[in-house]
C-alpha cells in the first residue's frame, strides 16, 4: 500500500511540473511582448536596449487611441446587442413551439461550427447582393452574428439547470411575465448571461477576419491594424497598448477573483 | 345552493392528438376540500392547471366565482398553487418568497412585514424569515410554498401533489396540518394525488379520474361503499368482483348467473343508471363484507378454498380461490372467525353490502389494477 | 392484453365524434394570446437575426459558388461546376493538402498537449482549475494577434531562441525557425491550446473514478486502465478540442501571413485571396463551401458519437 501511495504522488508531482511549464510556454510569448514595448527600436525584432519612449508616444498618438475608441466601442455596442438578443432567444426558444424551431435552433450553431471565414465571406455576399455600404453597422452586425451562439449556449446551459415551475409560481402569485422575466428568469440565469457576455466582448477585441471583410476602408480596429503591420513588424506602442490592456485585465481578473473570495467566505459564515 | 366557486363544463384538452381530459364537468363548492385522485396521466394535473390558468381548455369553459376565465392569465387569476416540487423561489429567503406576491401588487412594505409574520406563524415557521430556501428542510419548503400561496389570500388554493415529496411520517403529519389549515382558513382546497389514503382522509368530496374521464364525484365514504365503476371499486380500496349476467329480479333482488355460480344483489344498490335481465354486471364487495363459512349457509354462497392467512397488525387477511380461478380477499379483525388454509368454504355477504356495477368496457380490471401499481 | 385494447376501441362512440375529434387536433394547442406575444417578442429578434444573417448568407454563398467569374471580378449570372472542378487543379488542391496536414499535425499536437494538462487541471481543486483557466485564455482574451508577433521576435533568426542556442554554442549558424510550416504549427497549437483543453478537462473531471478503480480493481494496470476506460470514455471531450482546433486552424490566414511569410498557404489564405487580390468571388465561395462540409461531417461524426455541440461553446 504504501508503495502504491507514494507512486501517486510521483504521478501528481510530475503532472505540477507539467502545468506549471506549459503555463511558462503559454507566457513566454507574452513576456516578450511585454520586454519589447521597452525595446529602443522601431524594428522590433531584436534587443536594442531599454526605453519607455513608446509609452510616452502611445499617449500622444491620437490616431491609435481612436483605433482603440472604435475596437472597444464595437465590442460594446456587439456584447450589448449579442446579449439581449442572445438571452431573450435562449429563454424564449426554450419554451415556444414553431413550426421552423428546429432550423433556427440549428443554424444558431453555424458561426461557430463553420470556420469564421467562411461565415465571413457568406456575409460579405448577402451585404453585397443587398447593395448594404460597408462601415461600422456592417462590422457590429457581423460580430453579433458570431457571438450569439456563444450567448444562447451560456444561458441556455443555465435554463437547464432552473425549475420552470418557479416561473408558473411567480405568475401564479400575481407577476405578470416581463415581472417573471426580470426578477425570477434573470437573477438565476444571470451567471450564464455575464459569462456569456464577457466572452462575446473578449472575442469582439481580437476579432479579425469578419470585421476585416466587413469593413470600410476608413474604419480600423486594433486587429485590422495590427494585421496590417505584420509584414513590416508591429510597432512598439502597439506592443506598449496591449501590455497596458494586458496588465488591466490582469488587474481585473485578481480583483474579480479577491471579491468572489470574499464574497465565498461570507456566504460560508452565514450558512453556519 | 350558492353558485359554485369554480365551475368546469364540457372541458376538454387535447395536446396533439393525445386526449387528455375527457368531457369534464366538475362544480367545485365555496369552502370545500375537493381532491382530484387519480393514477399518474389520468389527467388531473392537466385539469388543475386548467383552473390556475396555465393551461387553456381545447373546449368547454371554465368559470372561477361565476366568471368565465378563458381570457384571464394566470396573474389575474384568485386561485394560487402549491406546486409539486415547491417551486420555491431560490434566489430569495424565506421571507421574501412568501412577499413575493404583496411585493408584486405593491402593497405598502408595513403592511407585508405585518401579513408574512403572520402567515409565518399560520405555517409554524416564525424566525425562518431570514433563512436561505437551500436551508430549509423538505417539510420547511413545504410550508413557505404554502404561506407563500395563501398570502394572497386567493378564493381557492390549488395544490399539486403536494407532499409527494415528504417521507411516510411527515407526510401523515402534514396531511393532518393541511385538513386543520383548511377548515380554519375556510378556503377551498382543490388537491390533486394519487394517493387513495391521502384523498380518503382529508377530502370533503373526491373526484376520481381515469384516463381523463372523472368516472366519480363523491364523499370518501359514497366512494369506498359505492364505487361506481369497477376502476373505481379497484383503485380506492381493495374489492372483490363477480362478473355474471342478471339472470332473474325478484322484489328489488338481483340474481347473477357467474362462472362460480349464482350471487345476489339489491337493485338499489346499481350504481349507474338501472339494469334489467340479460344485462352484464359485476357486483362488488368489500373485503371486509365477505362472509366466510365452512358451512353453507342460507340463500346463495360461493364455493372456495382458502389459500393464505395472512397476520397484518390491525386485522387478519384472508385470500380464497373460487372456481374459476379468481383470488377472492377477505378482511376480518378477529382470526378466530377465519379457517385456516386448505379448508373448503363457502363465501357471501348481507345483500346491502354489495354494489351492483353495469358493465362497462373502458376500464377494465387489469388496467385498474397496473394503473394503481403505477401510482 | 389484446382483450382490452379491442374493448378500448368499441368504447368509441360513433364515426360523428371521431371525426370532431380529429378536427380538434388541429387547433387543439391553445394558448393565451398574451403567452404568444410574449413568445414573438423573445423569440422574434434571434429567429430574425438567424435567417437574415446566417441562413440567407449561407444561401447565397451556395448559390455564389456556382456563379461563373466575369471579368475585372465581376460575376457573370451563369451556373457552372468549374469553381468546384478548379479546387482540383494541383495549385489548389497541394493548397487544399497543406492545410489538411498542417490542421492536422496542429490538432494532433495541441490534443496530446492538451489532454494531460486536463487531467493533471482534473486533479486541482475547483477553484485552482477555474483560476488556471483564466490564466490561460487571458492572452488570448486580450490580444492573440499582438502576443503571436512575439513568435517572431522569438523565432527570428537573430531572436530569442536562436541567439540563446548560439551562446551557449550549441550551433553555429541560426536554425532556419521562421516562415515554415513548423512556425505556422506552433503558433496554431498556441492559438488553440486554451480552447481545448477546456472540453478534454470537462469530460475527464465528470469521469466516474469508481470506474477507474474498478478496472484496477479488475487487475488491470494503469496503461490498460488508461487505454480501455478513460480514453473511451473521454473521448467526446477529445473530440470537442479536436474539433475546436480544426475548424479555426484551416481559416486563420492570419497565423500563416505572420510565422507562414507567404510561403505557406492554408485554404483560409487561398479564400481570403480571392476575395481580395483576385477578386474571384464565385471560387471563393466554392472553397467556403467545399471547407464547411468538410468539418460539418466531422460536427456530424462527432454528435453521433454522443459529442454536445453546446461543449464546444465552453
Amino acid at each position: 500500500m504504501p508503495k502504491k501511495k507514494k507512486k501517486g504522488h510521483g504521478w501528481k508531482i510530475a503532472g505540477n511540473i507539467y502545468l506549471v511549464i506549459m503555463l511558462i510556454l503559454l507566457y513566454a510569448p507574452v513576456a516578450v511582448m511585454i520586454r519589447y514595448s521597452f525595446n529602443n527600436s522601431r524594428a522590433n525584432v531584436t534587443w536594442q536596449g531599454f526605453t519607455t519612449k513608446y509609452y510616452a508616444e502611445l499617449f500622444q498618438d491620437s490616431n491609435l487611441w481612436d483605433i482603440f475608441f472604435t475596437t472597444l466601442l464595437i465590442a460594446i455596442i456587439v456584447t450589448v446587442i449579442g446579449t439581449v438578443i442572445g438571452t431573450m432567444g435562449a429563454v424564449g426558444l426554450s419554451k415556444a413551439k414553431f413550426p421552423g424551431k428546429k432550423l433556427i435552433t440549428n443554424s444558431i450553431y453555424f458561426p461557430i461550427v463553420i470556420p469564421e471565414i467562411v461565415l465571413a465571406v457568406a456575409m460579405l455576399l448577402m451585404f453585397n447582393g443587398a447593395g448594404v455600404q460597408l462601415g461600422i453597422p456592417t462590422i457590429v452586425i457581423g460580430n453579433v452574428t458570431l457571438v450569439l451562439p456563444y450567448v444562447y449556449i451560456t444561458v441556455k446551459a443555465r435554463l437547464v439547470g432552473m425549475d420552470p415551475s418557479t416561473e408558473e409560481a411567480s405568475m401564479d402569485l400575481g407577476a405578470d411575465r416581463f415581472y417573471t422575466f426580470t426578477h425570477i428568469t434573470m437573477p438565476e440565469i444571470m451567471p450564464g448571461i455575464i459569462a456569456g457576455a464577457f466572452m462575446s466582448f473578449s472575442l469582439v477585441l481580437d476579432e479579425l477576419i469578419i470585421t476585416s471583410f466587413l469593413t470600410d476602408a476608413e474604419t480600423v480596429t486594433l486587429p485590422i491594424k495590427v494585421y496590417s503591420m505584420i509584414k513590416k513588424g508591429i510597432s512598439p506602442e502597439i506592443n506598449a497598448l496591449t501590455t497596458i490592456v494586458f496588465l488591466a485585465a490582469m488587474l481585473l481578473v485578481v480583483m474579480y477573483l479577491v471579491v468572489t473570495e470574499l464574497i465565498d467566505k461570507r456566504k460560508q459564515r452565514l450558512a453556519v | 345552493m350558492a353558485q359554485p366557486i369554480v365551475s368546469m363544463t364540457n372541458v376538454e384538452k387535447w395536446y396533439g392528438s393525445n386526449h387528455v381530459v375527457k368531457n369534464c364537468n366538475l362544480n367545485i363548492e365555496e369552502g370545500e376540500f375537493l381532491t382530484l385522485l387519480g393514477p399518474s396521466g389520468c389527467g388531473k394535473t392537466t385539469t388543475l392547471r386548467m383552473i390556475s390558468g396555465f393551461e387553456l381548455p381545447s373546449e368547454g369553459m371554465v368559470k372561477v366565482e361565476g366568471e368565465n376565465v378563458e381570457k384571464k392569465e394566470p396573474y389575474d387569476r384568485s386561485v394560487n398553487t402549491v406546486f409539486q416540487n415547491y417551486a420555491l423561489f431560490p434566489n430569495m429567503n424565506v421571507y421574501d418568497n412568501i412577499a413575493y406576491g404583496l411585493k408584486v401588487k405593491k402593497v405598502p412594505k408595513a403592511e407585508i412585514k405585518e401579513r408574512v409574520t403572520q402567515m409565518l406563524k399560520l405555517v409554524q415557521l416564525e424566525g425562518f424569515g431570514k433563512r436561505r430556501i437551500t436551508q430549509m428542510s423538505g417539510g420547511q419548503k413545504q410550508r413557505v410554498a404554502i404561506a407563500r400561496a395563501l398570502i394572497n389570500r386567493p378564493k381557492v388554493l390549488l395544490l399539486d401533489e403536494p407532499l409527494g415529496a415528504l417521507d411516510m411520517k411527515l407526510r401523515k403529519q402534514m396531511q393532518i396540518e393541511l385538513k386543520r389549515l383548511q377548515r380554519k382558513l375556510e378556503i377551498t382546497f382543490v388537491y390533486v394525488t394519487h394517493d387513495q389514503e391521502e384523498a380518503l382522509t382529508m377530502s370533503d368530496r373526491i373526484a376520481v379520474m381515469s384516463a381523463g374521464v372523472i368516472e366519480q364525484i363523491g364523499t370518501p365514504k359514497e366512494i369506498y361503499l359505492k364505487p361506481r365503476t369497477r376502476f373505481v371499486a379497484n383503485f380506492i380500496g381493495e374489492s372483490d368482483l363477480f362478473d355474471g349476467i342478471i339472470t332473474a329480479e325478484s322484489d328489488g333482488v338481483l340474481s347473477i348467473g357467474t362462472e362460480v355460480g349464482t350471487v345476489k344483489g339489491l337493485k338499489e344498490n346499481t350504481t349507474i343508471g338501472s339494469v334489467k335481465v340479460n344485462d352484464p354486471v359485476s357486483v362488488c364487495v368489500r373485503p371486509e363484507h365477505v362472509k366466510i363459512s365452512t358451512e353453507k349457509p342460507e340463500g346463495f354462497s360461493v364455493q372456495a378454498v382458502v389459500k393464505d392467512k395472512i397476520f397484518v397488525g390491525n386485522l387478519i387477511k384472508e385470500i380464497a380461490v373460487i372456481n374459476n380461478g379468481n383470488e377472492i380477499k377477505i378482511n376480518s379483525i378477529n382470526a378466530a372467525d377465519l379457517p385456516e388454509p386448505g379448508s373448503h368454504v363457502y363465501l357471501s355477504w348481507d345483500l346491502k353490502d354489495a354494489v351492483v356495477i353495469p358493465e362497462r368496457s373502458e376500464i377494465t380490471l387489469d388496467t385498474a389494477d397496473k394503473l394503481k401499481e403505477v401510482g | 392484453m389484446s382483450d382490452i385494447s379491442v374493448k378500448a376501441q368499441t368504447v368509441v362512440p360513433d364515426a360523428k365524434k371521431v371525426t370532431a375529434g380529429e378536427k380538434k387536433v388541429k387547433h387543439g394547442r391553445k394558448q393565451s394570446i398574451r403567452a404568444t406575444i410574449s413568445n414573438i417578442i423573445m423569440c422574434g429578434p434571434m429567429t430574425i437575426w438567424s435567417v437574415l444573417f446566417i441562413l440567407i448568407p449561407v444561401v447565397m454563398l451556395v448559390f455564389m459558388s456556382f456563379m461563373t467569374k466575369g471579368l475585372l471580378g465581376k460575376i457573370v449570372y451563369k451556373f457552372t461546376l468549374v469553381n468546384y472542378t478548379d479546387i482540383f487543379k494541383p495549385v489548389y488542391f497541394n493548397v487544399v493538402k497543406e492545410s489538411l496536414i498542417i490542421a492536422l499535425w496542429t490538432t494532433l499536437l495541441t490534443v496530446l498537449l492538451g489532454y494531460p494538462l486536463g487531467m493533471v487541471m482534473s486533479k486541482l481543486k475547483k477553484k485552482t482549475t477555474g483560476v488556471i483557466t483564466i490564466l490561460m485564455m487571458l492572452p488570448l482574451w486580450v490580444s492573440g494577434l499582438v502576443i503571436l508577433y512575439s513568435f517572431v521576435i522569438m523565432l527570428n533568426n537573430s531572436g530569442t531562441i536562436n541567439s540563446f542556442l548560439m551562446n551557449i554554442g550549441l550551433i553555429k549558424k541560426p536554425l532556419q525557425l521562421l516562415y515554415n510550416n513548423f512556425s505556422v504549427t506552433i503558433g496554431m497549437v498556441y492559438m488553440f491550446l486554451p480552447f481545448a483543453v477546456l472540453p478534454m478537462y470537462s469530460s475527464i473531471e465528470k469521469l466516474d473514478p469508481s470506474l477507474i478503480e474498478a478496472s484496477k480493481d479488475l487487475g488491470a494496470n494503469p496503461v490498460t486502465t488508461f487505454f480501455k476506460v478513460t480514453l473511451p470514455l473521454t473521448s467526446p471531450g477529445i473530440f470537442a478540442g479536436v474539433i475546436l482546433t480544426f475548424i479555426p486552424c484551416i481559416g486563420y490566414y492570419m497565423v500563416t501571413d505572420m510565422l507562414g511569410g507567404g510561403t505557406s498557404m492554408l485554404v483560409g489564405n487561398l479564400i481570403y485571396r480571392q476575395f481580395t487580390i483576385s477578386r474571384n468571388w464565385p471560387f471563393g465561395a466554392a472553397l467556403s463551401v467545399v471547407l464547411s462540409l468538410i468539418i460539418l461531417l466531422m460536427v456530424v461524426i462527432y454528435t453521433k458519437l454522443g459529442g454536445d455541440l453546446d461543449d464546444l461553446a465552453s
